[in-house]
Formats: structure tokens, sequence, C-alpha cells
């Protein structure tokens, strides 16, 4: 009885928000994970050109961005203070609100959304710091299933000497420093990181993620970005 | 961090009040706190909607009603983890009684009412142990009504359950959203050992009932606050 379209089948993770109906939604959920420094915002921006050149409206959406709790968010994060478990049901508040607010209403107006990372990165910190992978995939069940996930996968050792280059300082939560015990920041910094790309790395085949090596030239990365969009999503 | 903490491991206790707004908990769960830090126990006192971390955002979006059922449990959610994770789970380990305003119960009862997936809820506080002692203030929603209606803030979009839209009329909104909060606690109290208490008596009678269940479940000895060094005998 279904009337089901040639386009992507829309699901949630989980049981998801009950007062959203997602066969209204139709257009397409792009989402660019990797670490601070991978190149996110770079490849977000080349992609919108891309898209905008060729007549799709898009949408931008990413962590610590919502109305309800993105700022105070950040500002809490100023203070070093979030145990894992809040950590991520402060994520997950954020997104809900973004996915209430910016995704769906672009979904439901054919335009394509790119988000900025999206519930995995949220997934990788808490499972690098002990939580129960189910725990946390399962708060997240209210999240809409992305079209296609691209991974910009850079060494931590490249993305050190990236961000050193850029702020010249680490990042206290990028560095893993409240779950660091021993080691100068940099130590940290690097063995954090690699922590995290390994459990991308994992997910990977489970969650079909594109992963997408970051360290080449901005252009080469964003033609590989925009061969991957074009091959996986059917563009509404 | 374990999403379950054995409670073998954590030598305190966990005493939690449940009930409509307008119950009398909170004022019962504030003498048994008075009550035992004046007999000198070890004693800490926690409420709902609390963190540091998180209130200012919720009271934010509620004022400017920003919150859906689904971020309307996942706030609240943020903000019971961070009371959990860094005051009860280590208070617990201190040897602490700790006294908890409003559980996780609380949320099943509410955000289920609001529509909310009940399994997701449940899972979302999986993490959070079971407490030592449950009671449940159990009065009609009348009578809740009166009293909260007679507070002189008067009743709030949420509490109201406005947002859900039971009615337009802030009174009849809160008698549908209350009485079916009240029967989420009545099926509730099948489903855990839940003490109930009834919060239609004098409150004199209510406290009374309250610290002797204390007693009777707990041996205070335990949790006698070490003496200050200058109080010790030579």
């Amino acid at each position: 009885m279904t009337a089901t379209t040639a386009t992507t089948q829309r699901a949630y993770f989980g049981a998801g928000i009950p007062e959203i109906n997602l066969v209204t939604l139709r257009g397409r959920l792009i989402v660019i994970e990797g670490p601070d420094s991978a190149g996110r915002s770079t490849q977000i921006r080349l992609l919108r050109d891309w898209l905008e050149r060729s007549g799709y409206a898009s949408a931008q959406t990413g962590l610590k961005r919502s109305r309800l709790v993105g700022k105070k968010l950040q500002d809490v994060m100023q203070g070093y203070s979030l145990g894992p478990l809040t950590f991520s049901l402060y994520y997950a508040t954020d997104l809900a609100d973004q996915i209430e607010n910016v995704i769906v209403p672009a979904l439901a107006a054919d335009f394509i959304v790119l988000a900025d990372r999206y519930v995995y990165t949220p997934i990788a910190r808490d499972v690098v710091r002990g939580v129960e992978v189910r725990w946390i995939e399962g708060v997240f069940g209210f999240a809409i299933v992305p079209d296609v996930v691209l991974y910009l996968d850079v060494k931590p050792e490249v993305l050190a000497e990236r961000v050193l280059g850029n702020l010249h300082y680490l990042d206290y939560w990028e560095s893993g420093m409240d779950i660091h015990r021993d080691g100068d920041m940099y130590a940290s910094f690097i063995s954090y990181q690699q922590q995290i790309r390994e459990q991308f790395i994992a997910m990977a085949p489970k969650k079909g993620f594109h992963i997408i090596d970051g360290d080449r030239d901005a252009e080469v990365v964003a033609q590989e970005v925009k061969d991957t969009v074009e091959s996986t999503i059917d563009l509404p | 961090m374990a999403i379950e903490d054995s409670k073998a491991t954590m030598p305190g206790k966990l005493i939690t009040v449940e009930g409509l707004d307008g119950s009398g908990k909170s004022t019962q769960i504030g003498l048994v706190k008075r009550w035992l830090e004046l007999e000198g126990y070890k004693v800490f006192f926690t409420e709902w909607n609390s963190s540091p971390l998180v209130e200012s955002a919720t009271k934010a979006a509620k004022k400017r009603q920003m919150l859906s059922p689904t971020t309307f449990a996942l706030i609240h959610g943020t903000d019971f983890a961070d009371r959990y994770e860094r005051q009860i789970v280590p208070l617990l380990h201190a040897g602490y009684i700790v006294l908890s305003d409003r559980y996780v119960y609380t949320a099943y009862a509410r955000d289920t009412v609001r529509g909310c997936d009940p399994v997701w809820i449940r899972h979302m506080y999986r993490f959070a142990r079971q407490p030592d002692l449950t009671l449940w203030f159990r009065v009609p929603v009348d009578v809740s009504l009166s009293r909260a209606v007679g507070r002189s803030r008067g009743l709030n979009y949420y509490e109201a359950g406005m947002d859900i839209g039971f009615s337009s009329d802030s009174t009849e909104s809160y008698r549908i959203f209350q009485t079916k909060v009240h029967e989420a606690y009545e099926r509730m109290s099948h489903e855990f050992p839940f003490y109930i208490l009834d919060a239609t008596r004098p409150a004199g009678e209510q406290q009374q009932e309250f610290r002797d269940l204390i007693r009777k479940q707990l041996d205070l000895t335990q949790y006698l606050r070490p003496r200050a060094p200058a109080e010790q005998s030579p």
C-alpha cells in the first residue's frame, strides 16, 4: 500500500521523532565527518558552491549550532567540566533541536542539507571514554539516517601540524585532556585523535561511510567528495 | 564510565521522592534533609532540573517555548546526567545519604505523556541506578491542582502541559496533563518498589512516616559525619 518512490527511503536510527513524518522529506542529507582541521568547512563550502551552481538549494547544520543550547554548550565546554554521559546528552539535545528546526524544514523544501559532523562524532568520543556504544547509539535513535557520510581521514601528526600552524595551541577537548593521564598535551592530542580515528575506521563498513584521504590538496579532495556524492545519491 | 554502577560498590544510600506538582514532596524531603543534617549525618540534596551546566538554557527555552517533546526529554536528561555524574555517584561512593527530589520516574511519566517513545526514554536513563527507597507522594489531581494554582507564580506553560495541546485553557490543560502523569505513576507503582505515602494527610504525620521509614531501612550510624578534629577527645 505504501507509495514507494524511486528515491531513497528515509529512516530514523531508532524510534525517531513522533510528530515528524519522514515521507514528506524529499531533500538530501549529506554528512561530512572528520576531526578539526581535517578540512571539513572548506569541503562543505566547495560542495555547496558546486550544488548551487548546479541549481540545488542547500542548508547547513553542525554540532553546537542549535538555537536551543548551542551557545550554552560552547560556554560550558570552556569550563572543562562535562562528564561523558552529560556530554552525549548535551550534544543529542543540540542535534535534536537542529533536526527539528533546521534539517527537517530544509529537507521538506527539497534542500540538500550539509551537516558539518553529525551523530558519529559524539558516538566516537563517548566510546573512547568507555561509554557503552549501545547506550549512546540508542540515545541518538531520534536522528534521521543521512543519505551519505563522508569521513575526511587525516593522520593525527598531520592534524597537529595544521592545528598548531593555524591556532598555535591545541584545544582541550580535541586533545582528550579530560581523559588524559600522563605525557604532555601534544602526546595526548596524538593518542586521542588516533583513538577517535580508529573508531571512525571501525564504524565505516558498518555504517557505510566513505573514507576520503584528507591529507591532499583541497581541490583534489573536493573532486573526490563531489564524485562520491554524485555516485551515491541521486539528487532530487 | 560504566552504564550501570552496582549498588554493592557504593556504600551510600539513594532516597528519591516522586509525585505531582503540589503533592508536598519537596517540603517533606526538605524537612528530612534538615533533620539528617542537624543529627550530624552525611547528607546531600539534589533536585530535578538544577544542573548549573544546563539549567539556564532550559529556563530560557521554556520561557520562549522552544522545546518539543524530544528536546524537552533530552534537555532534562542532560541536566540529570550532569547531576548524576558529578554529584550523585561520587557522593554515593563517599557514603552519603543522597536525597533526590524527583528521579528518572518523573521523566518516564512526563515524557511518555508528551508522546515520546517509552522504550527510548527508559533507554536514555539506563545509566541511572535504582534508588534504595522511592516514596510516591500520592494525592488526587484536584488537590495538586488547587495547591499549584494557589502558588503566586501561577501555572507555567510546560507544567500545565500546554505544549501538548490538550486544551488552550491552562487550568484545564494542567488537569488533563496531571491526570495522565498521575496514571503513569499509578502504573509504575506496580512495576517499581514505590513506597506509597498518602499525601493528603497532615504534613507532620507525613514527616513522621518518612523519618520512620528511613530509620527502619537504613542503619543511620553508618552515615554519621566524621567529627571535626577540634571536637575529638584527647
